[in-house]
């Protein structure tokens, strides 16, 4: 995973609430067996012509968009489907951080796992950052704090052990296969009810 | 006197494998359901580890997503897909995994399966790569989606990192009326408390009209619990769990199963235990359901009204009303009833049960799909499948002009060909109406399978109590 510490970047707007994993890449582009090419599949339907040639007003395929390492979104993002391809498609298109006011659960937990911060801060530094769409956020993952450019900082909540991955830039697997003895001991007492003679 | 505990923090107490300062517990999964679509970066990731499956025995597989519905006589028109599934059954023989391939005579979809075959039990921690897999909740089984790098996780150590989850209780008391069923309960949920009403939260749906549906019904309504955005739903086992698990192949036998009932009948939560949240719905007051807009939040009983963006405070929620609508080409103000629709879709892990097909049934018998409507009727597995021919269903949906399909995922999520056009609107018993979620343009309302087949009838929006 790759390690995530401080940021400083311009920002992308998308200021519409509840945008689910449907649309951050729809299901048809599911079928891959691997996790290559999907950065080009980021938001599919919103981006592209029915003929595959790209929307210039989509805020996606304007040039200014393409540095630009984080996300602004309206509330609940990345609620649906559990498909990690949704953030394997965000970072493949270069992102690194979403701002939000709250996250579904399974998206959250799948972009910490995929070296893309989602950081959720108070509605009235949402609205500010909207309504200040040219301006650049600070990031730092060690203090926990996302920095305005009117010189607010507010601090975000991390799982300590996650914000220890991404500053490390390490996984959780590595973690779990050292508790092997945690494991058998808790099967050697288990009591199973599966009838696994079927 | 120990502290009273809901099911949901038992569950996880008999769970717990580790709890290290600076990590969240580490919690043993006793199954592990496997599809095609979410695991083969997992089974990638375990080569290149060099790693094998830990719990072979308690992983199970199945194709659903990408798998075509139609005749088993025609090949698999998408390579993508082909190679999809072919990787997956190749995946599953290569680790040592039980799995149902295509064609396989038990192949279903991956919920409705893992109870079908007794793999679902109480008191269980159930997970796949699926955000549906809350449906096991039904039996008082904890019972959550995660994504690919978890799958991995589980299939190398059998655990997970977890944190803990709020409690929530949703009580649902009365009694449903005629036209009203359990996917009215859900969707009345769904729109009551917001698509991230129950972030951070496990369901517990409890009161009198909860104990008295169906396994199938309970179901579900356990199915939908993602789409009020908690993880997991569950309902605590009683009688009518224990009656459908006895004899089922994964089902524990003899004294086993004696044991079994016995631990089961410890998980219910205990009189004085609390919750961090609650909500009531009165059963008695509801009406079949169906939603707007394009998420499942946006629902209304069927007799009511589109709401208006004018009414509307916040200015991202307006906004996105307002986006809906156009998607949708639906006016704030007007009823849905009577607006056309161009297919129905009875299928999905939320509604594909016999107990759906036979409700389906009951409103198709002596009638016809109205002209100019395309109506898909997919059974959730091939089991059913066989026991709805059994029954003459399949009859009953063909003289209506409906279509008999082979199970899957089907037009739920349009990854196999089964899809909407651009513009089409559907009546669907499926989880989920996001834009394009049935097809690229396509718009969904959600429904109860008596709804879509008495608006497949009409070839309009319907509601099921108005038919003669």
């Amino acid at each position: 995973m790759a390690k995530f510490t401080t940021l400083e970047s311009k920002f992308v707007s998308m200021g519409i609430d509840n945008i689910d994993t449907d649309q951050i890449i729809p299901a048809r582009f599911l079928k891959t067996i691997s996790k290559a090419g999907l950065g080009d599949q980021l938001f599919y339907d919103w981006r592209y012509e029915a003929d595959g040639s790209p929307k210039a007003d989509f805020i996606l395929n304007q040039e200014a968009s393409k540095s630009k390492a984080v996300l602004l979104a309206g509330d609940n993002f990345g609620c649906g489907s559990s498909r990690e391809h949704a953030p394997w498609a965000l970072t493949q298109y270069g992102f690194r951080a979403v701002i939000s006011t709250s996250f579904a659960d399974i998206f959250k937990g799948n972009s910490l796992k995929n070296g893309l911060l989602p950081i959720v801060v108070p509605k009235d530094i949402q609205d500010w950052l909207f309504a200040n769409p040219d301006s650049t956020v600070k990031i730092d993952l060690a203090s926990q704090t996302l920095t305005i450019a009117d010189g607010r900082s507010v601090t975000f909540p991390v799982d300590p052990f996650m914000k220890h991955c991404l500053l490390e830039g390490v996984d959780e697997l590595g973690y779990i296969l050292q508790q092997g003895p945690a494991i058998e001991a808790f099967e050697a007492k288990r009591v199973g009810s599966l009838n696994t003679l079927a | 006197m120990s502290k009273p505990r809901t099911i949901i923090e038992k569950i996880w107490d008999q769970h717990l494998v580790a709890e290290n300062p600076g990590a969240p517990a580490l919690i043993y999964i006793d199954l592990h359901l496997v599809h095609e679509v979410t695991s083969p970066q997992a089974f990638s990731g375990l080569r290149e580890r060099g790693l094998k499956v830990r719990r072979p025995d308690l992983t199970f597989g199945t194709v659903d997503h990408s798998s075509p519905t139609h005749s088993f006589s025609l090949p698999i028109l998408d390579t993508v897909a082909e190679t999809q599934i072919n990787q997956f059954e190749k995946n599953c023989t290569e680790f040592g995994i039980p799995h149902f391939g295509y064609k396989h005579e038990k192949q279903g979809i991956v919920h409705v399966i893992g109870p079908e075959h007794g793999l679902t039990q109480p008191g269980m921690t159930v997970v796949c790569g699926d955000s549906h897999t809350a449906t096991h909740g039904a039996f008082g089984a904890l019972a959550f989606g995660i994504g690919t790098s978890q799958v991995e996780h589980v299939l190398a150590t059998q655990c997970l990192l977890q944190q803990k989850s709020q409690t929530y209780e949703v009580r649902v008391d009365g009694t449903l009326k005629p036209g009203v069923s359990a996917k009215d309960i859900i969707l009345a949920l769904i729109a009551k408390i917001g698509i991230g009403g129950g972030t951070g939260c496990v369901f517990e749906f409890t009161g009198s009209a909860i104990r008295s549906l169906s396994m199938e019904e309970r179901m579900t309504v356990c199915n939908m619990a993602i789409e009020a955005g908690a993880r997991a739903g569950l309902i605590a086992p009683d009688e009518t769990t224990f009656e459908f698990l006895k004899g089922r192949t994964y089902a524990p036998k003899g004294a086993d199963w004696d044991a079994a009932v016995e631990r089961w009948k410890q998980l219910p939560t205990d009189p004085g235990a609390t919750y961090d949240k609650s909500v009531t719905i009165d059963a008695d007051a509801l009406e079949p359901m169906i939603t707007f807009g394009t998420n499942p939040g946006m629902g209304m009983p069927i007799s009511g009204h589109i709401p208006d963006p004018a009414s509307y405070s916040d200015p991202l929620e307006r906004d996105s009303l307002i986006k809906a609508l156009q998607y949708m080409n639906l006016e704030a103000g007007k009823p849905l009833t009577g607006q056309p629709v161009n297919v129905v879709f009875v299928g999905s892990c939320t509604n594909s049960r016999m107990s759906d097909l036979r409700a389906a049934a009951s409103v198709l018998k002596g009638r016809k799909v109205a002209p100019g409507v395309r109506m898909m009727v997919v059974p959730g597995s091939q089991i059913i499948k066989r026991q709805a021919e059994a029954e003459g269903l399949d009859k009953v949906f063909k003289e209506a002009g409906a279509d008999w399909r082979e199970a899957g995922c089907s037009m739920c999520i349009a990854m196999n060909g089964d899809q909407l056009s651009p513009g089409e609107y559907s009546v669907s018993t499926s989880n989920r109406n996001f834009e394009g979620r049935q097809g690229k343009g396509g718009r969904t309302f959600l429904a109860s399978p008596l709804t879509a087949a008495a608006s497949a009838v009409t070839g309009k929006v319907t509601d099921v109590r108005s038919l003669s």
